[in-house]
């Protein structure tokens, strides 16, 4: 029990912080899950986000079921969940019936311009972080490369990128295992 | 309409929304686009509104959108109710995934799949970065040349925040509140 109310006050701890959708949460799970709590592998993250942007839902969702799964089963899912989308759903609840013009507030605007600026430094320091562990030997960066390249200057649908991954890595097994032979 | 079945529509589109939703960020916006146009729920431009509130509060936009649309139709219980739904098909299939990867985790072409799925993760991550540096570092203001596009205050705090987030342990959270403050102090 109390298990799974820190698992709630801990996503919604997260929900708080994650500006700008799923990708800005990366440097917050990383740090409050992986670093403070030792919760969960870096690499895991990983594996959770390319499984999440490949299957239906929303990916913040997603990445919480999976590891609110792995700490308590189903429920644990459940309640990671609850945690996450508590803090919009207050929020939003109360601009919906109060602050109309909310997003037209000068100084809203002015905090989440400077917020954007520390997001992009999160998000880019999270990458150099992570780059040792999961772009470990020259096939992984000859995946990384030309998904970055697709993702971030063409429309190419970003569920068939991570397939195309996927089956790369099977091939690269494949050919792995052949020399070794 | 009458309460319960303005409750189960609610339902019924929001679930549909979080099914058919693959992929993160704007993935939604075009399911609640025809959405609007089907259920006269929303407008257009209240959907851009929402958009634009989205990115100035915490939480993905299509839970945001359920909320508010939920609110605006139905009070604060179809808040609850679409929100509720539209997170439901993720945690349904997720819960199912999760327990398939935790059986064969040491299945050896499982793991080749992730061995190939870690950079390609990590690739997105990047390119979402990207994205988002172009957003928040140049004004979008076509007619201009780049350089006067440059929103100078900040790029100066991001080249100010790199050495002391990518160098120290600080935060996240702590961070985020920091640049908050900054923002509003020098008129971001």
């Amino acid at each position: 029990m109390t298990e799974l109310l820190n698992l709630f006050i801990v996503f919604a701890k997260i929900g708080v912080c994650t500006f700008g959708g799923g990708y800005a949460m990366v440097p917050i799970l990383e740090r409050e899950l992986a670093e403070k709590r030792g919760w969960a592998e870096s690499t895991e993250l990983l594996d959770w986000y390319a499984i999440s942007q490949a299957m239906p839902g929303i990916i913040a969702v997603n990445v919480a079921t999976f590891f609110g799964c792995k700490r308590r089963g189903v429920i644990g899912g459940i309640v990671a969940t609850l945690g996450m989308v508590f803090p919009s759903f207050v929020i939003i609840l109360a601009i919906a019936a109060v602050l109309n013009n909310f997003a037209d507030v000068p100084q809203v605007k002015s905090a989440f311009a400077g917020i954007r600026a520390c997001v992009v430094v999160m998000i880019i320091t999270t990458v150099l972080r992570l780059w040792k562990t999961s772009v470990a030997d020259r096939p992984a960066i000859a995946i990384f490369v030309p998904i970055f390249a697709l993702s971030a200057f063409t429309g190419v649908p970003l569920a068939l990128l991570i397939v195309a991954s996927g089956v790369a890595g099977v091939a690269i097994g494949a050919v792995r295992q052949g020399r070794g032979k | 309409m009458s309460g319960l079945i303005i409750y189960l529509r609610l339902c019924y589109e929001f679930f549909l929304t979080g099914l058919l939703s693959i992929g993160g960020g704007l993935a939604t916006l075009p399911f609640l686009r025809d959405m609007a146009e089907r259920t006269g729920w929303f407008t257009i431009e209240q959907l851009v509104d929402m958009v634009a509130v989205s990115e100035s509060t915490p939480g993905p936009i299509g839970i945001n959108m359920a909320t508010y649309v939920g609110y605006n139709t139905a009070g604060v219980i179809g808040a609850a109710v679409a929100t509720l739904s539209i997170a439901a098909p993720s945690v349904i299939i997720i819960a199912i995934v999760s327990k398939l990867l935790a059986r064969f985790r040491e299945n050896a072409i499982v793991k080749n799949v992730m061995y190939g799925l870690r950079p390609a993760s990590l690739a997105l991550i990047a390119s979402a970065g990207l994205e988002m540096a172009r957003l928040s570092l140049l004004r979008t203001a076509p007619e201009l040349d780049f350089l006067s596009r440059v929103d100078w205050k900040s790029v100066i705090l991001a080249a100010f925040l790199l050495p002391i987030m990518r160098f120290r342990k600080v935060d996240p959270i702590i961070m985020i509140a920091i640049c908050a403050v900054i923002g509003i102090l020098f008129k971001f």
